[in-house]
């Protein structure tokens, strides 16, 4: 993010109020969508959120709800403004957000992101519920786009695993 | 200078294939043949939508009118969508799907590496957003290719009929048209010369381990790209496109 200015310190609080409706214990910020924020002297907000994946059915209601949560604060004048390019990446999930999700029962993105790996290895991705690490991909595809279903082969069982991407 | 409706065509060609292929993967929601893999089909239909969608909001903004991104998806004429063959087709069986999934990532993954560095900003911006997304569809597929074929004698004997059925539209993707020679000069467009060989090698390689054969002498239908589509593209329109034709402007 480009501006620190204390007017953004404002609605960066209201933001982080904001939560991703499929996983609602990550703010907007733990996800690392938002990639700017903009205030005029007429107070007039510009939010420039990224989408995580192209198809995300939340980055709508997202929108909404930033809008929304200004709105409530008194800010009427705002504008969304969605980018593409840098693509999201899971490297922008903030430590607190992977130790949240993994609180939630999700296991947290392991390492970075592997870029043109196509056949490699399957990573290592403890169970969040026990710790072990002898745990097996059962889908690579999970309830949603960013995750994977996941089990562990000690304590048996189920989880989602939030992919690397 | 490229001819402008050249790129509206490409940017067409690029949107309507994941449009089409996404409205195919659909039909599978609630009939996959286990819950895990139910999911896969919505899943990589979700991803081509989503990519489709920043594609049909580019073309509405070339169009120059005020014309939506949904304008584009969903009120055009059969001839207008420029879409390949090969993403109408039916689904079949659980094979037939996969191989034509194959047949397809294995062009589009290639495509979108080639197209990041297309001279025109958005479908660089939109290739570079959807490559992660295609590198996992290739993957899936790929391993399915050779799960079935190399499989039990049943399953070899469907992936090999569905590959014999579907092989003849496997070429179109390689084939430029006008549009996109017009606009390869300009850099915008993706010089399939350049891709050619990736895309070959990665499908006969999958092929081989997949104890498939590759159907010899096969004449290779075209026409998709151009507005030309076999008889099933009109089914899919009239299921896709009802909601709107029937409730003009209608929202959820
Ligand atoms: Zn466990």
């Amino acid at each position: 993010m480009t501006d620190t200015s204390p007017g953004t310190d404002k609605i960066k609080a209201i933001l982080s109020s904001v939560s991703d409706p499929e996983i609602p214990v990550l703010s907007v910020f733990d996800l690392g969508i938002i990639r700017d924020i903009k205030m005029d002297e007429n107070d007039h907000i510009t939010v420039v959120i990224t989408p995580t994946y192209s198809g995300c059915p939340a980055m709508n209601m997202i929108e909404v709800n930033i809008r929304a949560a200004l709105q409530e604060a008194g800010f009427d004048n705002v504008n969304v403004e969605t980018i593409l390019n840098p693509p999201w990446t899971t490297d922008w999930m903030t430590e607190e957000g992977k130790r949240k999700l993994k609180d939630y029962g999700i296991a947290p993105p392991q390492g970075s992101v592997d870029k043109s790996e196509l056949f490699g290895e399957d990573k290592v991705v403890p169970c969040p519920h026990c710790d072990s690490n002898s745990t097996e991909m059962i889908s690579q595809f999970g309830s949603t786009a960013c995750k994977s279903m996941y089990k562990c082969l000690d304590c048996l069982e189920p989880f989602d695993y939030f992919k690397c991407h | 200078m490229a001819n402008p409706a050249s790129l509206v065509k490409y940017v067409l060609y690029l949107g309507d294939n994941n449009l089409i292929l996404s409205q195919r993967l659909g039909e599978w929601c609630g009939h996959g043949p286990v819950l895990e893999q139910d999911i896969a089909m919505t899943n990589i239909a979700l991803d081509l939508l989503g990519q489709s969608r920043m594609y049909c909001q580019y073309a509405a903004e070339l169009s120059g009118s005020n014309k939506t991104e949904d304008d584009i998806a969903f009120l055009r004429k059969e001839q207008e969508y420029n879409n390949l063959l090969l993403v109408e087709q039916p689904n079949g069986d659980w094979g037939q799907t996969l191989v034509r999934q194959f047949l397809f990532d294995s062009w589009h993954y290639y495509l979108l590496h080639a197209l990041v560095d297309s001279k025109d900003q958005n479908l660089s911006d939109i290739a570079q957003k959807s490559i992660k997304e295609v590198t996992y569809h290739l993957k899936y597929s790929s391993e399915w290719m050779i799960r079935l074929g190399d499989g039990t004698d049943e399953s070899h004997k469907r992936m090999q009929n569905a590959l014999n059925e579907l092989w003849r539209f496997s070429e179109e993707p390689l084939i430029m048209a006008d549009y996109e020679k017009d606009l390869v000069e300009s850099g915008i467009a993706v010089d399939i010369s350049t891709i050619r060989e990736s895309v070959q090698k990665k499908r006969q390689d999958i092929i081989r381990e997949a104890t498939l054969s590759i159907p010899e002498d096969e004449f290779m239908q075209t026409g998709g790209k151009e507005g030309k589509h076999t008889e099933h593209m009109g089914y899919i329109l009239t299921e896709m496109q009802y909601m709107q034709r029937v409730y003009p402007g209608q929202e959820w």
